[in-house]
């Protein structure tokens, strides 16, 4: 049997420290925990920095590196640093520094980095080597090439790996959410339906039980199955919290993709072992011919300058949508005839917080609104640029009457500038897999001693 | 004719990675479940969603009586013309659809 416990669905979302305590007196033979996310969007991998604090990542790794020293176990993060980039793996491992010499002991950090050089992913897209999944965008070489940062998702094999060099301490970039979960029971021979399938039940933490915010969540895995089981006070699995945790940010609920075969949990069994336990068996692991290993890319999307108007004369509230249609007219023309920019090189749109902005064309109600927030958003290929629209902009936010009869109107601004510079924003460019020969071969495995 | 979301317990949306939308439809009771399977169409989801009905996909889950659909993202997550960047509020558009 392999014991793996999973303090939290996140470092830097916080775990429960009695439950860890009681995950850590129950003998795991890991820990585990997963450091990032694309989920809140492409600016962590496009700079290649965290999306959490510091101060908050330093503290949670911090006890989790002290439990781990108490556990005598390997503790490995995923996705280092929200993004997983070689920049934030480094981050990580500078913060690991830094603790492991206050807690005063010698310290072997296996660090495996999954960033791609665009050059050589270009090439690989020349060479026939990368494939798109589902609504993947249409790419080229040279759009890979304009990569800010790719990134590779590591598997079960790159991680085994690294756990194979006997490392205290697992720094990896990019892996799959699961890997580092699936990891070990794999190298030690579990049912491999199972080894995938609870790692994805736990790779969110307590989220597949309920009172979800608690965390903390041992998993055992076996020659049959594995048995999933939240260990802070009052968190419940039931057959249903488990199952149901499948359909979580998965497009197909029965089946998931990994590097070198696919999970299919057709015909998983869940059955509750006691009130808070469950067990699940019948999950299939279907291993593929070829080796991919999924890629992630971001590249620039311009730079961003963004305006808060407030509208509350009811006559305007009324007139919003053709207040806002005018100004863009009216605004693009100014700055193609004062700037000399088409309409192609940059975007301004005004969105009507109260009105259209959640859905845009795709909003069905009509309401009555008493106040509107109106948010203009200026996409432009420089920061110059984007600040000199912002400010030609500006005279429409602030005056622009609805008919030419009527009084100039003014309208609420919360700021003094109101223009706030959002800097250089990012988009993701890849849904993608590239093809390999040998799992390490997009991977670099670095062994660090700490003392 | 009411409205989805009255007659169920939960509708949710999230990213499936940022170019998927995933939309759980947790319908709690079989009865509601029927209701949902049979009278929500797929069509009637790519109109909600202004998507082509070939590109959704559709599972209808009786042991959890949850109707689910993925989409490819009404805009790629976090692009600029993107309005949710981890898809949660599309759930609304749908839980308020009529059926």
């Amino acid at each position: 049997m392999v014991r793996v416990l999973v303090p939290s669905g996140a470092l830097g979302l916080n775990y429960d420290e009695t439950a860890l305590q009681r995950g850590i007196a129950a003998g795991p033979d890991i820990i585990a925990i997963d450091g990032g996310s694309t989920d809140s969007g492409p600016a962590y991998l496009g700079r290649g920095v965290s999306k959490y604090a510091r101060a908050s990542i330093r503290q949670e790794w911090a006890g989790l590196m002290a439990a781990r020293a108490q556990a005598r176990v390997p503790l490995v993060i995923g996705t280092a640093g929200t993004c997983g980039a070689d920049s934030a793996v480094d981050w990580m491992l500078d913060i690991t520094r830094e603790i492991a010499a206050e807690q005063g002991k010698p310290l072997k950090v296996a660090v495996l980095r999954s960033g791609q050089d665009p050059a050589a992913t270009a090439q690989a897209w020349q060479d026939g080597r990368i494939t798109p999944l589902g609504n993947a965008p249409d790419i080229n070489a040279d759009v890979i090439a304009g990569c800010s940062n790719i990134v590779a998702l590591a598997g079960a094999e790159q991680i085994t790996t690294a756990l194979q060099t006997g490392a205290d301490i697992i720094i990896a970039g990019r892996t799959t959410d699961t890997a580092i979960i699936a990891a070990l029971p794999l190298m030690r021979g579990c049912h491999s339906g199972g080894a995938w399938h609870g790692a994805k039940i736990g790779e969110c933490g307590a989220l597949c039980a309920t009172n979800p915010q608690s965390g903390v969540i041992m998993i055992d895995f076996d020659a049959t199955g594995f048995t999933v089981t939240p260990l802070a006070d009052g968190a419940h699995a039931s057959p249903h919290t488990v199952s149901a945790h499948m359909l979580y940010e998965n497009a197909d609920p029965f089946i998931l993709y990994e590097p070198g075969g696919y999970l299919d949990v057709t015909g998983a069994v869940y059955r509750a072992v006691d009130n808070t336990s469950v067990r699940v068996e019948g999950s299939e692991w279907v291993p593929s011919d070829d080796y991919t290993v999924k890629l992630e890319g971001t590249r620039t999307a311009g730079f961003r300058t963004v305006a808060i108007a407030l509208l509350r004369d009811p006559h305007y509230v009324a007139g919003a949508a053709a207040w806002a249609d005018d100004i863009v007219a009216k605004c693009s023309a100014k700055i193609e005839a004062r700037m000399g920019l088409a309409d192609a090189d940059y975007t301004l749109e005004l969105r009507l917080v109260g009105h259209s902005a959640s859905f845009g064309t795709l909003e069905t109600r009509t309401g009555d609104p008493f106040e509107i927030g109106v948010i203009a958003i200026i996409t432009a290929p420089d920061a110059a640029k984007a600040a000199e629209i912002g400010k030609m902009l500006n005279p429409y936010l602030l005056h622009h009457p609805l008919t030419q009869e009527e009084e100039q109107p003014t309208f609420a601004f919360l700021f003094s500038p109101p223009e706030m510079h959002h800097g250089e924003v990012f988009e993701f460019v890849l849904n993608h897999v590239l093809h390999l020969k040998d799992p390490m071969d997009a991977f670099r495995l670095e062994v660090v001693e700490l003392a | 004719m009411p409205e989805l979301r009255s007659l169920v317990t939960k509708v949710r949306s999230k990213n499936a990675g940022p170019f998927w939308l995933t939309i759980d439809i947790f319908c709690g009771s079989q009865a509601a479940y029927e209701r949902v399977r049979d009278d929500l169409a797929t069509t009637r989801v790519a109109e909600v969603f202004g998507t082509d009905s070939q590109t959704i996909k559709r599972f209808d889950i009786p042991d959890l009586q949850v109707v689910k659909f993925s989409l490819p993202r009404p805009a790629v997550q976090g692009s600029l013309h993107d309005r949710d960047m981890h898809g949660a509020s599309w759930a609304a558009l749908l839980g308020e659809t009529v059926i």
